[in-house]
């Protein structure tokens, strides 16, 4: 299982005077069961990127193939990839719709085709998968608060049963409680179920901590795709783009510069903590 | 300039028929003041209540119970609305939602030239507010094509070009990258330390807050915690309780003292760390 993108290009208003590049020849590889962080500016291509892994947007040229096939092939099912890649977009609570909960989260598996029995467990599964509680599943959605709602649209997508879950900055607006709480579940949902997550984000401290592998774009190409670790090492270049590195990397970074024995690959907090104590011996 | 005495706001949800379903109080009994000049900042965890006293400060909303001033003007009477609306003005989070006009220039002249004001001072207005903001060199192109942190800063110089005293903005950094955020939090900055405007600085990024005169912690409708940035983010663990955080090097100098690491009780920057070190 897995998505492979084979030099994409794509144009905004193509065609027109306002036509420009917004993918440059962008050729990825997505294996099975990797947590992927995506950062990028504001107008760096991330969403037309990640639009492109499922199908809504149609590359100029260059291939994705799923699998092995190839999904502009004319015999190739785009419902199934949609359901295969599943895209949580911004503020996805505002596309919560329905009376109650269950019956939103039911929405995407009854249209996709599934039995009324299969969609039920596929739903109720997903509910418990983000920890909503069965309290809440004959609750108005707008009775919810702004993290559970968000985590009702993530189960909306999870009913689908994805491979692949995308989300585009699935914290955003969240306080830093509800913020940890979706990051972890999206850990947990990776490590229960195997599946794939490529988190889009405008937070260093979380890409960090919870990514494997750091993608990052900067006017439609691809600047870096390596283990965070190894990417916060480009300070210079990343501020060049309009990105930042965490504040415990920056930190660590400094008191390197003053000869501190510390590791400036810190990612957390707690790497940080553990490394300075080490170094100075408290 | 902004006083609020033991206001209370209540959603009322009722049935189809007009009955009472239920009470939800989003602000319970507050009192404060705010000073002209203030640079304050409000925390709060999703539901607080954050967003309903913004909402009051330029009378979007008013008290079921209590009163608010602004400037001795209550908001709750209909003829200092106009007054009250120039001189506190709000920027709220998704800057697409915030910009009407083709040009960046007419976006940022609607609110004068609504209310009236000669065109030659509108222009003066427009190219002061932009210049304030860093953005004179865009003034005649598409808003479309900004930045995320380029349009929040033109919906602030539309703001400016009100002549307001105060500056109320929702979380207006939420949707930016960092270089946005960066943008905008040294925007407001100056216009606080410069030009004197009161800024009331709601967020979710405990790291904008650090150069505030005064953090206000906000739990359910209430005012929990007041005062400086060092007095409330020393307090890592009643943080948490309130579903907050502490910026990352105030969490690592916290956890480093109590290993009886030599450091002063709560730092808030990277600069503050690396002098504690280095004085050492």
């Amino acid at each position: 299982m897995s998505l492979i993108l084979d030099k994409i290009n794509y144009y905004y208003s193509k065609g027109t005077a306002f036509e420009s590049k917004a993918l440059k020849n962008i050729s990825l590889t997505i294996p099975d069961g990797e947590f992927i962080g995506l950062i990028g500016h504001t107008g760096s291509g991330k969403s037309t990127l990640i639009q492109h892994m499922n199908g809504l947007i149609r590359a100029d040229s260059g291939s994705i193939y799923y699998n092995g096939q190839d999904i502009y092939d004319k015999d190739f099912k785009m419902t199934e990839l949609r359901r295969k890649v599943g895209l949580v977009f911004q503020y996805p609570e505002h596309q919560l719709f329905e009376a109650t909960v269950i019956k939103d989260v039911l929405f995407g598996p009854t249209n996709m085709g599934m039995d009324k029995l299969k969609a039920e467990l596929a739903a109720y599964g997903a509910l418990k998968a983000v920890g909503i509680g069965e309290d809440l599943i004959d609750a108005s959605p707008f009775e919810l608060s702004g993290g559970q709602k968000r985590r009702v649209a993530i189960a909306g997508v999870l009913a689908m049963s994805p491979e692949i879950l995308i989300l585009d900055e699935p914290t955003a607006g969240l306080d830093p409680a509800g913020r940890t709480e979706i990051l972890r579940l999206l850990k947990k949902i990776h490590e229960d179920n195997g599946i794939t997550v490529i988190l889009v984000s405008h937070s260093m401290e979380d890409v960090a901590e919870y990514a494997e592998r750091l993608i990052v774009i900067d006017d439609g190409e691809i600047k870096y795709d390596d283990e965070p670790r190894k990417v916060f090492t480009h300070i210079d270049e990343l501020r060049k783009t309009g990105l930042e590195i965490p504040e415990c990397t920056e930190l660590v970074g400094r008191l390197a510069d003053l000869g501190l024995k510390v590791d400036r690959s810190c990612l957390t907090v707690d790497e940080a903590v553990a490394s300075i104590l080490q170094s100075t011996g408290y | 300039m902004i006083n609020f005495d033991d206001v209370t706001f209540e959603y009322i949800r009722r049935d189809e028929e007009g009955n009472v379903e239920s009470i939800n109080k989003a602000l319970d009994g507050i009192s404060l003041d705010v000073k002209k000049g203030d640079f304050i900042a409000i925390l709060g965890a999703n539901g607080s209540g954050k967003s309903t006293l913004a909402r009051h400060i330029n009378a979007l909303l008013t008290p079921t119970e209590g009163t608010v001033f602004i400037e001795e003007m209550n908001t709750k009477e209909d003829n200092n609305l106009l007054k009250i609306r120039q001189k506190t003005g709000m920027v709220f989070q998704n800057p697409d939602n915030q910009i009407i006009a083709g040009l960046v220039e007419e976006d940022v002249g609607f609110g004068p030239e609504n209310i009236g004001i000669p065109t030659k001072e509108i222009w003066e207005r427009v190219a002061f507010a932009l210049e304030k903001v860093g953005m004179t060199a865009y003034r005649e192109k598409s808003p479309n094509n900004l930045s995320g942190g380029q349009k929040q800063r033109v919906a602030i110089a539309g703001i400016l070009a009100m002549k307001p005293e105060c500056i109320v903005l929702d979380e207006p950094t939420a949707m930016l990258d960092p270089k946005g955020r960066r943008e905008v939090i040294e925007t407001i900055t100056e216009l606080n330390k410069k030009e004197g405007i009161t800024i009331i600085l709601i967020t979710h990024y405990m790291t904008e807050v650090v150069g505030a005169d005064k953090v206000y912690v906000m739990s359910g409708g209430n005012v929990k915690l007041s005062g400086t940035p060092r007095e409330i983010f020393k307090e890592v663990e009643l943080l948490k309780e309130y579903k907050l955080d502490v910026p990352q090097v105030t969490e690592i100098a916290y956890r480093l003292r109590q290993k009886g690491f030599p450091l002063s009780e709560c730092i808030l920057t990277i600069d503050e760390f690396i002098d504690a070190v280095t004085n050492r």
